[in-house]
This record gives structure tokens, sequence and C-alpha cells, in this order.
């Protein structure tokens, strides 16, 4: 349970209060048939930050991201976010009956041409599948397109709803450079949410783990980056994750 | 599975053999041939069309030997040529072209009819509220029997024909239709509010695409049923129209020209068929199923 003290709360989004953050939340409750699944949490992301969250699946955390998404209004308590976000899912969601191009430009205001989506694909190495049809690209490329998708609107905010889930663990671990890679050219703020210690601690500056509808514990990672699993502060680091999310890991810290 | 135990008296083994492996035991070895060495030499086409032809033969062979007369069924030679002469004197082309016009009209009217209600009534909460009950309701009825109560209300022209083939086809539409809307991916169409699209947009490029698959099966349906029910509104007082001509034929006890007319249908339903099959591999050409070969 959050101690902190208990705002008023608004509905509606308060003016930019703090430019300075990229995300700014406050008192934020989500109930679900009158249970509380987020608590009066509390989140700040500076801009460029990489925080990673972790928790037990159905702790909340993905809700979080929706409500940060504004897929989900039905909230109390105070949201700020960046006009411009965006999001890539656990499935890439692209939409089947358009090639891959075009989704990356869907929804994107004004007519930007084809141009704006090859650069994007190019960034995420798939210029090569630009007019391909989603239903044809491997797991791989299909979330690389969902993240070229996300990077060409040039967000200030990206959320990632578990991008890597649902790949095998060669693609996974490129998914995971690209990713990394990509948050350092754009310098965006990333808001992470896994369930893998192992993929919060390569990539994030900070890794929150959520707990009971609030954020539970913080962890900032002050190792340097590109990080090495192998270094003994990083399994120090993740052992020491697992086991505030329980799982006992005597075995991996001795 | 059987497995047969070697004789005491198999032959000498090496002699390290003294475990339970002794794998003395004869194994019944079969070599699995490739599916090409197994194939026919006869190319596939030709087999599926020797069922037809020696149908059509044995049928020819009743006929001229007189088992089957004229007045149950015509002989397949004498069809060919009453065909034939329908079409040299114009009757049979005057006849298609007046019913392929009363389906097109139908088809049209109806396809209107069915989507824009499904529309209504798969995008918004309300149309579903006050479309979807009625349209159920009135589906039930065997839409066969309203062209006594069409005739009243319509007379005897055009019209009631129309509008029998427009209620025929209206409703298998609407109910794909609805059902395609309504089966888009949820998920889908939260990727598409996050990317920000209007209700608009959602519905123009989330939507509708995603609705297609089940309207084009919509429309097969609906056009199934636009001959069928072509079928029966020309039975009853036409006097044009391939129906007309076989109303005509019954009285005169032509079997020749019923079986041409009943072809004629069976290739117009080929046809319309093989319009949305085209329709389908044009706009479906994102489904893997559809790579068109």
């Amino acid at each position: 349970m959050a101690t902190d003290v208990h705002r008023p709360v608004s509905p509606e989004a308060a003016p930019a209060l703090r430019p300075t953050q990229a995300v700014h939340v406050a008192g934020l409750t989500r109930s679900f048939d009158g249970r509380a699944v987020i608590d009066r949490l509390q989140l700040d992301v500076q801009p460029g930050e990489f925080v990673a969250l972790l928790g037990r699946s159905g702790c909340g955390k993905s809700t979080l991201l929706r409500i940060l998404a504004g897929l989900d209004r039905d909230i109390e308590g105070t949201v700020l976010v960046p006009r411009r976000k965006a999001v890539a899912f656990q499935a890439p969601r692209l939409m089947p009956w358009k090639k891959v191009w075009r989704n990356v430009l869907l929804g994107l205001p004004g007519k930007p041409g084809r141009a704006v989506a090859e650069q994007a694909l190019k960034e995420v190495g798939l210029d090569h599948r630009t007019d391909a049809w989603p239903k044809t690209l491997s797991g791989g490329e299909a979330q690389r397109a969902s993240l070229a998708r996300a990077l060409v609107r040039e967000p200030d905010l990206l959320l990632l709803d578990e991008p890597f889930g649902a790949l095998d663990a060669l693609t996974r671990i490129k998914a995971q450079r690209l990713v990394g890679e990509l948050w350092q050219r754009r310098g965006c703020a990333v808001l992470l949410v896994t369930h893998d210690v192992e993929e919060a601690v390569l990539l994030a500056d900070r890794v929150l783990v959520m707990d009971d509808g609030v954020i539970a514990h913080e962890q900032r990672i002050d190792l340097d980056r590109p990080r090495d699993i192998t270094d003994p502060r990083f399994a120090e680091l993740r052992a020491r994750l697992l086991e505030r999310l329980g799982v006992d890991t005597a075995a991996e810290a001795a | 599975m059987s497995i047969s135990h070697a004789p005491p008296s198999s032959p000498k083994k090496d002699i390290s053999s003294k475990s339970g492996f002794e794998s003395s035991a004869s194994v019944d070895v079969v070599p699995l041939l490739p599916a090409s060495s197994r194939r026919t030499r006869v190319p596939r086409w030709l087999r599926r069309t020797t069922g037809p032809v020696l149908l059509l033969a044995l049928w020819q062979l009743l006929s001229s030997t007189g088992v089957l007369t004229a007045d149950v069924l015509a002989s397949p030679g004498r069809i060919a040529q009453v065909a034939g002469d329908l079409i040299a004197d114009g009757s049979l082309p005057s006849a298609m072209g007046t019913s392929l016009q009363r389906v097109a009209a139908g088809l049209a009217l109806g396809t209107v009819v069915g989507t824009g209600l499904a529309l209504v009534s798969g995008l918004f909460r309300i149309g579903e509220d006050l479309v979807d009950a009625p349209v159920q309701m009135l589906r039930t009825v065997p839409f066969v029997g309203l062209i006594p109560l069409f005739i009243i209300w319509f007379g005897i022209g055009e019209a009631p024909k129309v509008a029998i083939i427009t209620l025929g086809v209206t409703f298998p539409l609407y109910l794909n239709v609805y059902a395609g809307i309504r089966g888009v991916d949820a998920q889908l169409i939260e990727a598409g509010e996050s990317l920000g699209l209007s209700r608009r947009g959602l519905v123009r490029h989330v939507v509708l695409p995603g609705a297609l698959p089940g309207a084009l099966t919509g429309l097969r349906y609906s056009l199934g049923i636009a001959w069928l029910a072509l079928v029966f509104a020309e039975q009853v007082n036409a006097d044009s129209g391939i129906g007309f001509l076989m109303v005509q034929a019954r009285d005169f006890l032509r079997t020749d020209v019923i079986v041409v007319c009943l072809i004629v249908y069976a290739f117009l339903g080929l046809f319309a068929d093989f319009i949305v099959r085209s329709l389908e591999r044009l706009l479906l050409q994102w489904r893997p199923t559809f790579t068109g070969r």
C-alpha cells in the first residue's frame, strides 16, 4: 500500500506543472469491479530515462502501461504524459491488410510519404521488407516493424509492453540490443514492462518493481553500457531483484 | 505391431552382445517409396473429366437405345442442338439478358441494403439495438413465401422479381458483414487507437478492412441465393427470362429446352462464383491463403 500523503485527485490531466518530467503520475487508482489493481501509485520518469517495470503477472504493470498510453481512461488521480508517445505491444499488432510501410505510417498526421516509412524501417534494419505483407514476416521482423511504427512518431515517451516476450531466445537478444541502440540514438524516455529481470538490468537506468498496485521497490542500475551479463555486479543486481520478486536465488547468488 | 523373437539358433553375432540388446531379431524391413514413384501417368485433370464424360456417354447411350424417351429426358446430342437453335434465333440470349438484369438489380439493391444495415448495427451500439433484432426476426421468414405478398404490393412486372432477389440477398450479407465488423480483433483496434487514429480512421483503416473477408463470404452466399430467388421469381407470372422459357417448355413437354435452361443457370452461377473468387484474390491478397497461384 502506498503510504504517501493522499493528494486530491483530478480525473482529467492537470496542466503540465512539471515540464521537466516525461511522465508524472500521482495518486493513480484503477479499479476493476471495486478491486484496486493500481492503488494510489506514484511514478516519475525523467526525459530520456530508460525505466523498466517488473512485477509478477497480474500485478497491474500492463494496466499501468495501458493507462500511460491513453488506452484506459477509467482512472482516478493525476497522469501527465507527453503528447507524443508511442506503444509497442507484445504482439506486433500490425494491420494484416496493410503493407509494412503503410503500417508504419498509419495514423501519422498529414500525408507523410513512403520515404518517411523507409527511413524508420531502415533504422530497425527492415528496409528490405518495406513492401511485404505483415503475415509474411517472421516474429522478429514483425516486432521490428512494430518498433519502426512506434519510432516514426518521434515519441518523447516510448512504451514497450513485453515486446520481446514472444520472440525466440536468439531473436530476443538481437531485439534487446536494437532497442538499446535506438534509445541511445533517439534519447526518448522509455518505459519497458517486462517479466524478464535480466532484460531489465541489461537495458534500464532504473528498475521498478510493482506489487500490490504500487511501485514497491526501486533499483538504480549504474553499470556502464554496453552491459555485460557475466559481470558479477550484474549478477548481484539480478539476484537482488529476483529476491524482491519472491524468487529464491540462493544457489545463484552464492 | 509384432516383434518376432529370434530363434536361439541365430547366426553368430559379435561376442559382446550378451545384454538384452541382442538385436538378432530379424526385422521385417520394407522400402518406403517416394510418393512420386507411385503416381500414375494419367494427369489429374484427365482423370477428373473421365467421370462426367462417362456419365454423358451413358446418357447418350440410354437415349439412343430408346430406354430414355425424349419426354422424360432429351439426349445430350439433342440438347446441344436445341441450345444452338435457341442461341441462333436469339431467344436464349435475350432471356439471359433479362434474367441477368434482374439478378444484377436485385443484387445491387440487396448489397446496398444488407451492407448498409450491417454498418449501422455493426458500428453503432444504438444502431445494433434498433436494427439487429428486427433483421434477425425477419430473416427467419422464408423469403420465397413472400412472393404472393410481393405480387399484391408490386404487381406482376419486374418489381416483385427484383424485390424477391433483393430480400434473398440482403440477409446473408447483413449477417456476414455484421459478424465481420464485430469479429475484428480488439487488439488491432487498440493498436489503432494508440497510433492516434480517429474514430473515422479506425473504421476506415481497421474495422472495414477487417470485416472484408466476412463480407466477401456473405457476397458468395448472396450470389447463390440470388440465382435461387431468380428461379422462383421467374416461374411465377413471368413473360420473359430464363424461367419463362422453362415454364413455356414445361407446357410443351420440351425436356430439351428445360435442360438447356438448367445448364444456363449453372453456368451463370459458376460465372458469379468466379467473379467473387477473383474479387477475393484481389482484395484479400494480404492473407497468406490467397497468394494466388
